[in-house]
């Protein structure tokens, strides 16, 4: 039972450093559609 | 037309006669070989007898700090007067400043290294067991492998931030099977075993990169 | 094109959970190992993403040392980042594996060891590109690009040799595979890879949105009507 410990802890420490990954993407994707939303307001550079 | 040697030489003694103009540079070099010697012999004590088996690894340790030292104010000098833009305009290839800049810095280390040498074969008692003129070879093999390369990214960490330590952050891994090839090397010789393996290496791996670090230079030279 | 991302990520996902069932039932039961010797099945295709990653990164880099063109600069700089990501994930479940069956975290073993180095190579990569200032960037990163791939089989032979002359634990058993197992390795090897291409595909979307973002901010500075600095 020790020993199956270790392969979860792997297969598990895998899909978070992916998942930790992918969030960064997602976080500067949402972040980057905020400035577009201020780049096409009218009064921007006013 | 000045040949290309031409411009490699003048530029060359241009800097050497900088250096040795300065005695400052000089004098600091000195205290910098004692000091690392003399931190090294109190890291890692040399009465041991683990100590003389590892000091093929921790000469090259310290000549890889002295190379940095060396490398990170090379294009200091030409940056504060503006002399790398008027290598740009100018018709001189790339290539000779990049092989004076090298083999200036070359002397530098190699200069460095001749002072620290002495002072870890007497501290730490080092004998060559095997053909000390092999030890010679791997020095220069060596010291050539670290040049090249950290002539090369210290031009590329000129228009970095933080362009101190960009020169090792890049440095350090490339060298990796160099540095492997210089330690274990100068361990065998030491140890009277044989190097040929890793002079073989040293010998390629200077070849390969020499020749990709030419034909790069221009380009990033040019990088505006 | 957009319309297929969603529909190849469902697809991506049941093959990486039909892998995974493959690789935590189906595969047979390693006769020393036992059930912790399934970590292969995640380990290695991530060790075969990662160089396949850093390939391309070699091949866009030089194609945009030929021909400037953005796009392979864009390719570059993903593939590094994506390669990066799978590289660790081989340098964590390495260990992982090593310690209920060695009885130690790290051995310097040839794998492991050219592992990391090349982690450290294409690290170094990402803070150039990091620490560079924007306009010489994907210069300066293609020429340490077409470097770093130049020592890679360096850094294997030198690394080989040093272990045939002081050998070492290997981790990741050598020698022939079982027919069963390596049908469920391969089988992982795709899922990953086509959970790699979508998170390139994704890093690419966002790379080139942020490159847009900023030429339109640097249009606007330039355009801005004098005295409306904002």
């Amino acid at each position: 039972m020790n020993k199956t410990y270790y392969l979860f802890a792997a297969y598990t420490v895998t899909w978070i450093i992916h998942i930790a990954y992918l969030g960064t993407i997602v976080r500067r994707y949402s972040h980057l559609k905020r400035e577009i939303e201020e780049l096409k307001k009218p009064g921007v550079s006013s | 037309m000045t040949a290309p040697t031409g411009i490699t030489r003048v530029t060359l003694l241009k800097d050497l006669r900088l250096e040795w103009r300065s005695k400052d540079a000089i004098n600091s070099m000195l205290f910098f070989s004692l000091l690392v010697v003399v931190v090294f012999s109190f890291s890692f004590d040399p009465s041991a007898e683990e100590s003389r088996q590892i000091a093929g690894g921790l000469i090259w340790v310290a000549f890889l700090f002295a190379a940095v030292v060396a490398l990170n104010q090379t294009w200091a000098r030409e940056l504060r007067n503006q002399v790398l833009d008027a290598y740009r305009v100018s018709p001189a290839p790339a290539n000779s400043l990049f092989m004076a800049k090298t083999l200036g810095n070359f002397i530098f280390v190699s200069v460095l290294e001749a002072l620290m040498t002495p002072l870890f074969i007497v501290f730490y008692r080092l004998r060559a067991l095997g053909p000390a003129w092999q030890l010679l070879l791997v020095a220069v093999l060596g010291t050539w492998a670290l040049v090249v390369n950290g002539t090369f990214f210290a031009a590329m960490s000129l228009r970095t931030r933080s362009r101190e330590i960009m020169l090792p952050l890049l440095l350090f891994p490339i060298s990796i099977p160099a540095l492997l090839a210089m330690v274990q090397s100068t361990t065998a010789i030491l140890n009277g075993e044989g190097a040929r393996f890793w002079i073989v290496l040293l010998v390629t791996y200077d070849l390969v990169f020499t020749t990709v670090c030419l034909l790069l230079f221009e380009t990033v030279l040019n990088a505006e | 094109m957009k319309r297929a991302f969603p529909i190849l990520g469902v697809l991506t996902a049941i093959l990486l959970s039909y892998a995974l069932y493959l690789a935590l039932v189906v595969a047979p039961t390693e006769r020393t190992m036992g059930d912790v010797q399934r970590i292969f099945y995640y380990h290695v295709p991530s060790a075969w993403t990662a160089f396949i990653l850093f390939f391309i990164n070699f091949g866009a880099s030089v194609f945009y040392l030929i021909k400037r063109n953005p796009a392979a600069d864009i390719v570059a700089l993903v593939t590094a980042e994506v390669g990066v990501v799978f590289c660790t994930v081989v340098l964590v479940t390495g260990p992982i594996w090593a310690r209920p069956v060695w009885g130690i975290w790290w051995t310097w073993d040839m794998r492991l060891t050219s592992t990391l180095v090349l982690w450290l190579i294409y690290v170094s990569y990402l803070f150039l590109r990091r620490f560079s200032s924007s306009g010489q960037t994907p210069l300066l990163a293609a020429a340490l690009a077409v470097l770093g791939a130049l020592c890679v089989p360096f850094v294997y032979f030198s690394i080989w040799f040093f272990r045939t002359q002081h050998p070492q634990p290997v981790m990741g058993g050598g020698g022939s595979i079982d027919p069963r197992m390596l049908h469920v390795l391969l089988i992982n090897w795709l899922a990953f890879s086509c959970f790699a291409y979508l998170v390139c595909w994704s890093r690419y979307r966002l790379e080139k949105l942020q490159r847009d973002v900023d030429h339109a901010h640097a249009l606007e500075s330039l355009l801005a009507p004098r005295g409306s600095v904002r």
